[in-house]
């Protein structure tokens, strides 16, 4: 598309349009960008307080970040963040075994009850997830499982127990893989596991990497179920739940500069994972569709 | 693609055929399981069948029984008081738990069905093995079978686990949730111990437009659709403009616009959705820019008056989700097959005609599903509404603002509010309305039918 080939002049409504573009795209990006460039600039103010009456500070300091890592008086930021990746390792190994042999077998596999149980659930999936999330921690109170460690299984309970009904991506990936080589495989004597360990599987090294990352992300950005699940049990915060706490009225003069670090450091490595599957993401969503 | 087979698959033996056809020893293992496995000399098999029927009747006689008859009334006894003779004092008595009866008696029901089908998978395994003894076949041995899990039977190895996970932890708890709309489980008349089914009673108050109940229902559900429907297709429409003019082919360096959009959509949503709401505060950095640039006297109300409320959040959700948007679209619009966009230039399309001929119907047809979700999506917004607005600005007598929508809603009055009662029934009228419209559309769009038009 890109012609870099010495063009002849263009009419000047033409080059007129072409800036025009280029300035509302300018506009445009200024607007998306600024919050973000705001944080920054706020997790390196040094003046405390939730607002300041300048938009660039006027005290320049690495304490927020040294803050976040030092005063435990109220939040112990270095704990919430190992919970969330304790939280995220478990969820990212259990959620990709699900995902994957869901995905796989509802696109390749053929046997009666595959059109009865996308159907179940797609219904499943209509259901608010607040609803049997909702559920879930009325019955981790009665098992006990909302105070003390039992808290960190229950929170990977939920995060990865349901975890296939979201097969629709990988499925899509697999739809993409040509049914010849499996009837050709099979053709030659070998079962459906062998397909799927000696043919499919290393075909499938982009979608498996995708959805271990997507779900390695998952508990770093969810803040409902961990809310609902933590109450007030601050030992087992999550980053999300963390943070949210920190711009309480009472903490937030104290803590809102803090908090900008925090996000800072969360989001550095949650981009780059999503950048780095963002190429799977598009080409998932548009396989998603074909079934 | 499958092996013609000259053994019966399970799958092709109906358990009314069985019952009919097959001899005695067949109805026989309805009774005592893996009998009909036993007599073909099956034995790991037939044992497998026994231990799972002697669990469930230990189970059933031991707490089972006790526990489906409870459900009926979820327990009566209160705590009680008893006078203990020879250490003279008071001894409490734990009376009954209504949720934990509820929960229990949902399990038990669960095995039942797990009893059921147990059932027929004996009645048909018998069957299967009989129909091959007669015509004088060798029936499979128990490794053999062992060993099909890993090929004809493939999908059940691997769907095992991922569906006791769903079971578990989703379609259990949805049924527990949606059993309680049908009780008075709530902290209104102290019914948060022992509590009592009342059938339709809170699906009555929620529908009547006199009570207060039903009035906040009706303004919070009509809010709740007209944002779903205002937030999907402005997202949708801005997004495919965007897409469109960063694709146009004089824009220079579209891969550095693209990332600028792209970054908002890396950084994790809370993270966003708390800062904006930070600037957007009476204090915060947007009131205090514009105050201080003298453009305004006192804090613009974003979230503080209703029409104001209503459309901060709606310009939020914009700036939150066109860039996914954007990244959906721009991979669609470049997998448009470039043979359409020749051809058509051969015929002497325009770009005006090759839009309205080529991309949009592609894209529409290739989105109607991506909109579906998206609409589903919207109606379950929770961080949007939660983490910026948090509903607000909310009447005093009221459980719910004029920007919460139904899942928001069924929060507050859950977590905060303990009146779990009909909390349960607005989960069961987000799925409703999730359900009607969204599954006749899915079920009739293009994309459904033809899942392999495209292999």
């Amino acid at each position: 598309m890109n012609n870099k080939a010495k063009q002849p002049p263009k009419p000047l409504r033409k080059r007129v349009a072409v800036w025009l573009a280029h300035g509302l795209l300018a506009v445009l990006a200024f607007i998306w960008l600024i919050p973000i460039f705001w944080v920054v600039l706020t997790s390196f103010r040094g003046t405390q307080g939730s607002y300041s009456s300048t938009f660039f500070p006027t005290v320049y300091s690495l304490r927020n970040y040294v803050k976040l890592f030092t005063d435990f008086s109220v939040f112990n930021f270095s704990q919430m963040l190992l919970n969330t990746v304790i939280i995220a390792v478990a969820n990212c190994l259990l959620s990709t075994f699900f995902v994957v042999s869901v995905a796989y077998t509802l696109s390749r596999l053929r046997f009666r009850s595959r059109k009865r149980l996308m159907s179940i659930a797609m219904i499943i999936n209509l259901f608010p997830g607040f609803m049997s999330m909702i559920a879930n921690y009325y019955i981790f109170k009665m098992l006990g499982w909302t105070n003390g460690p039992m808290l960190r299984v229950a929170m990977i309970a939920v995060y990865a127990g349901g975890a296939g009904v979201g097969y629709h991506i990988a499925k899509g990936f697999f739809d993409t893989i040509p049914i010849a080589l499996d009837e050709a495989a099979m053709l030659d004597g070998a079962t459906r596991w062998q397909v799927l360990r000696h043919i499919i599987m290393p075909l499938s090294k982009p979608i498996i990497v995708y959805t271990l990352l997507t779900s390695f992300a998952g508990p770093f950005k969810d803040f409902m179920l961990a809310k609902v699940l933590c109450g007030p049990n601050k030992d087992y915060y999550t980053v999300a739940v963390g943070m949210y706490q920190m711009l309480e009225q009472e903490y937030i003069d104290q803590w809102f500069c803090a908090f900008a670090a925090a996000a800072v450091i969360i989001s550095i490595p949650i981009a780059a994972l999503f950048l780095a599957t963002q190429k799977y993401y598009s080409v998932g969503v548009s396989g998603a569709v074909k079934g | 693609m499958f092996k013609k087979n000259n053994v019966p698959l399970d799958t092709q033996i109906t358990v009314l055929a069985a019952l009919k056809n097959g001899s005695a020893m067949v109805a026989l293992s309805a009774v005592i399981w893996g009998w009909g496995c036993l007599v073909r000399k099956q034995f790991a098999k037939a044992a497998l069948f026994l231990a799972a029927e002697a669990a469930i009747i230990y189970y059933m006689i031991t707490s089972g029984v006790e526990r489906l008859s409870k459900l009926i009334t979820l327990g009566d006894m209160e705590q009680q008081k008893i006078w203990n003779e020879e250490k003279s004092i008071f001894e409490y008595v734990d009376g009954d738990r209504s949720l934990t009866i509820l929960l229990y008696g949902i399990v038990t029901l669960a095995i039942v069905i797990c009893a059921v089908l147990l059932i027929r998978a004996s009645v048909k395994c018998a069957y299967q093995a009989e129909c091959l003894y007669k015509r004088g076949k060798t029936v499979p041995s128990f490794r053999r079978e062992v060993r099909d899990l890993l090929d004809q039977k493939l999908h059940i190895s691997l769907l095992a686990l991922p569906i006791l996970g769903v079971l578990v932890f989703t379609i259990l708890p949805l049924l527990f949730m949606t059993s309680m709309a049908f009780t008075n489980y709530s902290v209104l008349d102290n019914k948060l111990v022992l509590f009592d089914w009342v059938g339709l009673d809170n699906f009555k108050r929620m529908v009547d437009l006199n009570s207060s109940l039903g009035q906040t229902f009706w303004s919070v559900l009509s809010w709740t659709l007209v944002w779903a429907v205002v937030a999907t297709f402005s997202n949708y429409i801005l997004g495919m403009l965007l897409a469109l003019l960063i694709n146009w082919k004089e824009v220079r360096s579209k891969k550095f616009w693209r990332f600028c959009f792209v970054l908002t959509v890396a950084v994790p949503h809370f993270v966003t959705l708390l800062i904006i709401r930070q600037m957007l505060q009476p204090t915060g950095a947007i009131n205090v820019l514009l105050q201080n640039m003298g453009l305004i006297d006192s804090p613009l109300p974003f979230f503080t008056e209703t029409t104001w409320s209503r459309v901060t959040v709606i310009l939020i959700n914009i700036w939150v989700s066109v860039p996914y948007v954007l990244l959906q679209i721009t991979g669609i619009l470049q997998n448009i097959p470039q043979e359409l966009y020749e051809s058509a230039k051969v015929d002497g399309a325009g770009p005006v005609v090759t839009f309205y001929k080529i991309t949009l119907p592609y894209m529409l047809f290739v989105t109607t599903p991506y909109l579906i979700t998206s609409f589903t999506g919207n109606i379950n917004n929770f961080n949007t509404i939660f983490l910026t607005s948090e509903g607000l600005p909310r009447a005093v007598e009221s459980t719910a603002g004029s920007t919460d929508l139904l899942i928001t809603w069924l929060y507050k009055l859950t977590i905060d509010n303990q009146y779990y009662d009909v909390g349960a029934v607005i989960g069961i009228m987000t799925f409703v309305t999730l359900s009607v419209v969204s599954l006749l559309t899915f079920r009739y769009s293009g994309s459904y039918k033809n899942e392999e038009a495209f292999r």
